[in-house]
């Protein structure tokens, strides 16, 4: 597939309006002023397809599968086709000593201008030998790959902050893509997997302006990641009422009371689940009926269990019986030796007679 | 340390911490107090009515004749916000759900715009005590830095959770934990301040109530 990305939609049966319709979605989706619709689309449209290097190094094929399964018939599904992915071990029908070549003509053709998208951690424990392809460490290709990309996006919460294999007691040394690469910029799109439209709507801000969407302090685009679950969430008035489901199966759960009991971290939580949703706006976690896990968040994985209300404490209370126990020693130890001291002073005392005042 | 390690510190280890010194000084404190004895009163007992402990505990709960008028601010907004902090702490559905979970102990809570409604009350009451404490010459030089800093220990925790809730200053992960670290603040300092009344107080109402009672005067 050569020449503009409209062609290639156009034989594809896309219509105009079509396209137009899906830009100004997502322009209004990441809170762009409506003329950023018509720049998006023009901008598209004529883009010649960019080369897009997917290097997976940690990973469960998540995100992959998320990016490309849940959408297949839909218009995003297209535009992803119609970028130029030039290295994805998963999608890429090349194998072997083949797909290597591929990933470094692409680097060498497009030196200075490929996106480089990572998807899973980088281990760093025992010299990365965790996790290597064509007898490379993830760390020698993420650093190899990175020194030509234009921009980089860290597609998933493993590639944003290390993820599930970062979780205690972290045996691989897994570090994010952050961690590594610094002289770059990295755009964090978490999320285990990350919504679909997320993705999409970040390479399309990228096609369009030629650089990543206003981030936070995390690295994540604040238009998908500015407010938090429970702040969107359907089910927000019954917090507020205080209705909460106490088990998966109660009334409450069938009234689709608040998940909040059930140990939904919503409210610490900044993702756009609640507003975009997932499987084409289907459903989401917490429409469901399952609170939100916080996938988004760094640590979500050791943050004290997924079905532990966030006001529950963390971890079972350890020094707390012991502390009573001490506590109550010493109590007992200052009570007797009050005592003795006032026996001592009773004893010490000496009577005053008129006799002595006298003299 | 993120935000989010820092909530599930503050939750976990820190929590164990603060409870852990909370119970020690309690127990300490409340075993040291109370076996601290007093001699024997030999004389006869005198009998008057509403002398005794019991009247004292709820006697004292009521201002004084006169002593309304002479200083408003000392009981209405002490009131205010002593009942404000009860609604906010002990009604609070999260709050209820961290006492379960702590004890297995439960009861309903209200609804979270009544409990938003108490926490500003309640904070705006503690911000008038204190100007009257600092205007009033006497109360101003009565007051020690223990009057100041018990002051503070017991409004930060309503001011953090309002705001977390409100979604105010900073982001709510980050607030919550300053929230929750606000009251693990509290629970330590608790035993070792003149917050420890929070215990002592109706015990001793009690015993000025019953000393006196036993020489035939109502206090």
């Amino acid at each position: 597939m050569k020449g503009p990305l409209i062609d290639t939609l156009v034989r594809q049966g896309v219509s105009r309006r079509t396209f137009m319709k899906y830009c100004a979605t997502l322009a209004s989706m990441m809170a762009l002023p409506p003329s950023a619709g018509l720049a998006m689309a023009e901008a598209m449209a004529s883009a010649r397809r960019p080369s897009v290097i997917w290097l997976p190094f940690q990973e469960c094929t998540g995100c992959t599968e998320s990016i490309t399964r849940s959408h297949s018939p839909t218009l995003e599904g297209m535009i992803f086709d119609v970028i130029s992915l030039d290295y994805q071990e998963t999608l890429m029908a090349a194998a072997g000593f083949q797909a290597e070549e591929a990933r470094h003509q692409a680097m060498k053709e497009n030196a200075g201008k490929y996106l480089l998208i990572v998807d899973g951690s980088i281990p760093l424990g025992q010299d990365g030998v965790f996790s290597c392809t064509a007898g490379r460490t993830n760390l020698e290709t993420l650093k190899e790959a990175a020194a030509g990309a234009a921009a980089i996006v860290a597609m998933g919460s493993c590639a944003s902050f290390g993820g599930i294999p970062r979780a205690n007691p972290n045996p691989t040394g897994a570090v994010s893509v952050s961690d590594i690469i610094k002289d770059k910029p990295i755009v964090n799109i978490p999320g285990c997997p990350p919504i679909p439209t997320v993705m999409t709507g970040v390479l399309a801000h990228y096609l369009t302006f030629g650089k990543l969407p206003e981030l936070d302090g995390k690295g994540r685009p604040k238009a998908f990641y500015g407010e938090t679950i429970h702040d969107r969430c359907y089910r927000r008035p019954f917090y507020d009422q205080g209705k909460f489901a106490k088990t998966f199966d109660d009334e409450g759960a069938r009234q689709g009371w608040c998940l909040f009991e059930l140990g939904c971290k919503g409210p610490v939580t900044y993702n756009a689940c609640a507003t975009v949703k997932w499987n084409g706006g289907t459903s989401w976690p917490v429409e469901s009926g399952h609170g939100c896990l916080g996938c988004s968040e760094p640590d979500f994985w050791d943050a004290g269990g997924f079905y532990k209300a966030l006001s529950m404490p963390a971890d079972p209370l350890k020094i707390a019986a012991a502390a009573a126990v001490v506590g109550a020693a010493v109590g007992v130890g200052v009570s007797f030796a009050n005592r003795a001291k006032k026996a001592s002073a009773k004893s010490a005392h000496e009577t005053t007679t008129l006799a002595d005042l006298e003299k | 340390m993120n935000e989010l390690q820092f909530l599930t510190w503050v939750r976990g280890p820190g929590l164990d911490i603060a409870v852990g010194i909370f119970l020690l000084g309690v127990l300490w404190r409340l075993f040291e107090i109370y076996s601290l004895g007093r001699k024997k009163d030999l004389s006869a007992p005198r009998s008057t009515s509403g002398a005794s402990g019991l009247h004292t505990v709820f006697r004292r709960s009521i201002p004084p004749p006169g002593m309304l008028k002479r200083s408003p601010v000392s009981y209405i907004g002490g009131y205010i916000f002593h009942i404000g902090l009860f609604v906010v702490v002990f009604l609070f559905a999260p709050h209820i759900l961290l006492i379960k979970n702590l004890t297995g102990l439960s009861w309903p809570g209200l609804p979270s715009q009544f409990i938003d409604l108490a926490a500003v009350v309640t904070m705006a009451a503690m911000v008038v005590v204190l100007v009257d404490r600092i205007n009033k010459p006497v109360k101003r030089f009565l007051s020690t830095f223990e009057d100041w800093f018990t002051w503070a220990v017991t409004f930060l925790p309503v001011l953090t959770g309002w705001l977390a809730v409100q979604h105010l200053l900073l982001p709510y992960t980050l607030m919550l934990a300053l929230h929750i670290l606000s009251v693990q603040i509290l629970l330590v300092v608790l035993p070792f301040t003149k917050l420890f009344h929070a215990f002592t107080l109706f015990g001793s109402r009690w015993y000025n109530g019953k000393v006196n009672g036993h020489k035939g005067v109502p206090v």
